[in-house]
């Protein structure tokens, strides 16, 4: 998956050539070239903005940078943000107006699942509305995560795999617990040493 | 939405030359936030605008009233996204009002430090987007950079970079750290010396200054009359800034200016902000210099904070008050009340209601944002269509606030 | 906040103020609906008064009362410095018929927080010149704010994709769902309302 480009060493002035699948030539050239369409709501925009800025750098390093704010010209839709009923209609014309091949990365908990807001106003995850293929967990997730999320689409899209997944955090506490080693309160709590 | 597929009769055309009837958003390139302008063209004159806010409605007084008081600060971080900090300060006084509660002075200089940094973020947040919006991409990225510098005070304090959820009734989360003061110093600082530069790229450059000058004038009396407050209403020449008119906290105690503006355009608009990130920085030195380095940062108070964590494991008086404060929640006495503060776009207000039950009966938020986008319309009537994008990023409106 | 306003509304008004408090130190007068606009225009135009400003303007809804909902609006002079807040009483017990007239003709902020309050209550504004839905869509039934609105009933405009359509389950497991958050400090306002009456 890594490296879906099997070349041959060559020595000595002999022209070459490399050996490719269609298919994973066509995915590795897809994972560097997205083009974003940035659909930004809400508050995880401001995180958005951290993202594309110079101390991240989050989306130019993944060949993700360049935005189109036509859908027809797009691939990636970020959905940053919550959604509402009303923004729904939005949304679901905009993802069909985009071009095949599209992927659709979900910014947040709010585009995940609603987040915090479960009320009469709110779609619960974008996923009711349109497909989604990744999703960033968050309020705002930090934009560590959020590379963690494209690097995991640029996966997806190599190997072709379209089924949904969700950005892991790096630490896994159930990893933690099958080794038994589950650590639920700070040493020395008790002792009044928490400060 | 209208539906793609219109039935039309033969011989119509289907966009109307005159007037011309063009939908701007709710998801458009150059406007930061989800609102939609139907304007009504006469080539590239605007006759007429129908803005529609409500895309961001995300039902926040309706949550309010499902929880105990304290729960209310995770939802009012997320009204105005940009300033989070401002917005628990504004709840966390409205609520201490109710409940007779003065917060200990070195919380109070805690929570003026932080308002002012998280004012800064919000300035620079408005001002650099507007310029990214009219090209200027450099200062938008310096002015970034900037608020990173921000929000890593932000992180070592609170915890979290954006959403802190950091004030309590009668307090704050956590004391500040060891290294507070010389953090927030610094940090201003550097802010200043970036604003000073990006400023100096952004006006002498004459497209961007052409394109905000006498664009979106509005006259003192209309907006007073459209309830404009914060920088949008100071750029028209009225001093009014609750910090100096009905001080809260320390203001009072320092030392600053109220920068306004002359015309009431948008330069005006966008230099005021400029200038109150200076005022803030004054305000941090002033506040650091006088904020103790030892003492409490909440009140003493078992109605309505928490116990401390090693007295809940061993006592159980403090086990019982720890239950009721968590799954019952504070006490509120029965009453109205209203109560406003300078946030980083005008007078943030929150009028609460309580039953006397640890649940909000009503809070209202009065979100400065509502009002400045309810101008929008009056501020683009004959103006052209490409004056939209920098009158609609001067009044800084936010989708969290504004929409509630 | 202003006592010397409160004064100044009981000796022009007399009976048409109701009742008067100042809770926290928030002067406050609560008038007869009827006299809403006369008052109002008082406020702003007296010399004394002269609130130039309309802060906010919202309503509260009391399911055990009646009548039922309550209009407050709060006022600031930016010239005097002082604020007051004026409220009214409309509505039967089940929030219709509420209606009150407009003050748009005073202040410009009227507008669009007439709408939302119409919007979120029911609240109708006479003479309103543009009285639409504002945060909700024209194709919503009822008023949220209410309080026997159910908070977790949503009316959405597109159809859910189903189960089927996606290809697994996108039902929002715990925490998420409407017993989320702390459903014990929730109030059956339908009940409470009842028991009431
Ligand atoms: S996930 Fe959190 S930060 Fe992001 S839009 Fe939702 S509430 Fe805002």
């Amino acid at each position: 998956m890594n490296a879906p480009l099997k070349s041959v060493t060559l020595d000595g002035n002999e022209t070459g050539f490399a050996t490719t699948k269609l298919d994973a030539l066509l995915g590795w050239a897809r994972k560097w070239s997205l083009f974003k369409y940035p659909f930004v709501t809400a508050c995880c925009g401001m995180e958005f903005m951290a993202l594309t800025s110079p101390r991240f750098d989050g989306t130019a390093r993944f060949g993700a940078e360049a935005p189109r704010f036509s859908p027809r010209q797009s691939d990636l839709l970020w959905v940053v943000g919550t959604i509402s009923q009303r923004q729904a209609p939005v949304l679901k014309r905009i993802y069909e107006q985009m071009m095949e091949p599209k992927w659709v990365l979900a910014f947040g908990t709010c585009a995940s699942s609603g987040g915090f807001y479960d009320n009469y106003t709110t779609v619960p995850g974008i996923d009711k509305v349109i497909p989604c293929d990744v999703y960033i967990p968050g309020c705002p997730p930090r934009p560590e995560a959020v590379i963690d999320g494209l690097m995991l689409l640029q996966d997806k899209i190599a190997s072709g795999d379209r089924r949904p997944a969700i950005v892991k955090p790096r630490f896994d506490p159930v990893q933690g617990a099958q080794d038994g080693l589950v650590q639920i309160r700070k040493k020395g709590l008790l002792e009044g040493g928490d400060k | 939405m209208e539906s793609l597929d219109l039935e039309l009769d033969e011989g119509h055309l289907e966009l109307p030359a005159e007037p011309m009837r063009l939908m701007m958003g709710p998801s458009h390139p150059a406007m930061h936030g989800t609102v939609r302008c139907v304007v009504d063209l006469s080539g590239e004159t605007i006759l007429n605008v129908d803005v529609q806010i409500g895309y961001l409605h995300r039902g926040f007084e309706k949550m309010c009233e499902r929880g105990t008081w304290a729960q209310v600060f995770p939802y009012v971080d997320r009204l105005n996204y940009v300033s989070p900090m401002l917005n628990n300060v504004g709840y966390a006084l409205a609520v201490e009002k109710m409940c007779g509660i003065v917060v200990p002075e070195r919380c109070q200089w805690y929570r003026m430090i932080l308002g002012e940094l998280a004012r800064m973020s919000d300035h620079l947040t408005c001002d650099g987007a507007m310029a990214m919006e009219l090209g200027a991409f450099t200062p938008f990225l310096w002015m970034i950079k900037a608020r990173e510098m921000i929000w890593d005070v932000m992180e070592e304090e609170t915890g979290a970079r954006l959403t802190h959820s950091f004030g309590r009734i009668g307090g704050m989360a956590k004391p500040p750290t060891k290294h507070f003061k010389d953090l927030a110093l610094n940090t201003a600082r550097s802010v200043v010396a970036i604003v000073d530069e990006s400023e100096k790229m952004l006006l002498k450059n004459r497209i961007f200054v052409d394109r905000l000058e006498n664009v979106g004038v509005i006259s003192q009396a209309d907006a007073i009359s459209l309830g404009f407050t914060g920088p949008c209403l100071r750029a028209t020449g009225v001093a009014y800034d609750i910090r100096k008119t009905q001080p809260y906290l320390k203001y009072d105690e320092i030392d600053f200016e109220v920068p306004v503006g002359t015309n009431g355009d948008t330069l005006d608009r966008f230099l005021v902000r400029l200038a109150e990130i200076r005022q803030s920085a004054r305000i941090i030195e002033q506040a650091c210099a006088r904020m103790a380095d030892e003492g409490a940062v909440s009140v003493d108070d078992p109605r309505v904070m928490l116990p401390e964590k090693t007295a809940v494991y061993g006592t159980i008086e403090a086990t019982i008050q720890h239950f009721k404060l968590v799954m019952e929640g504070a006490k509120v006495p029965k009453g109205e009340v209203y109560s406003y503060t300078e946030a980083g776009n005008g007078e943030l207000g929150f009028y609460l209601v309580s039953d006397g039950s640890g649940t909000p009966f009503r809070v209202r938020i009065r979100p400065p944002s509502f009002m400045n986008t309810g101008g929008l319309g009056h501020l683009l009537k004959g103006r052209m269509i490409s004056d939209v994008v920098p009158i609609f990023g001067s009044l800084n409106m936010i989708g969290g606030e504004c929409d509630h | 906040m202003s006592q010397a306003v409160i004064q100044l509304l009981r000796q022009k008004f007399g009976a048409a103020i109701v009742e008067t408090h100042a809770q926290f130190g928030d002067d406050t007068a609560v008038v007869e609906s009827s006299k809403w606009l006369e008052i109002a225009t008082f406020l702003k135009n007296d010399p004394a008064c002269a609130f130039e400003m309309l802060s906010d303007l919202s309503a509260v809804d009391y399911p055990e009362r009646t009548p039922r909902l309550e209009v407050v609006a709060h006022l600031y002079s930016l010239t005097k410095g002082h604020r007051v807040r004026i409220k009214t009483r409309v509505g039967d017990e089940e929030g219709e018929g509420a209606e009150i007239d407009t003050v748009v003709g005073l202040w410009g902020t009227a507008n669009w927080l007439e709408r939302e309050c119409f919007d979120m209550f029911g609240v109708n504004f006479r003479g309103h010149p543009d009285l639409r839905r504002i945060l909700m869509y024209p194709e919503f039934q009822g008023h949220p704010l209410r309080k026997d609105y159910p908070a977790e009933k949503a009316q959405p405009l597109v159809a859910y994709r189903t189960d089927e359509e996606a290809g697994m389950s996108i039902d929002k497991q715990a925490p998420f769902g409407p017993h989320e958050g702390m459903s014990f400090a929730r109030n059956d306002w339908t009940k409470r309302a009842e028991d009431a009456n």
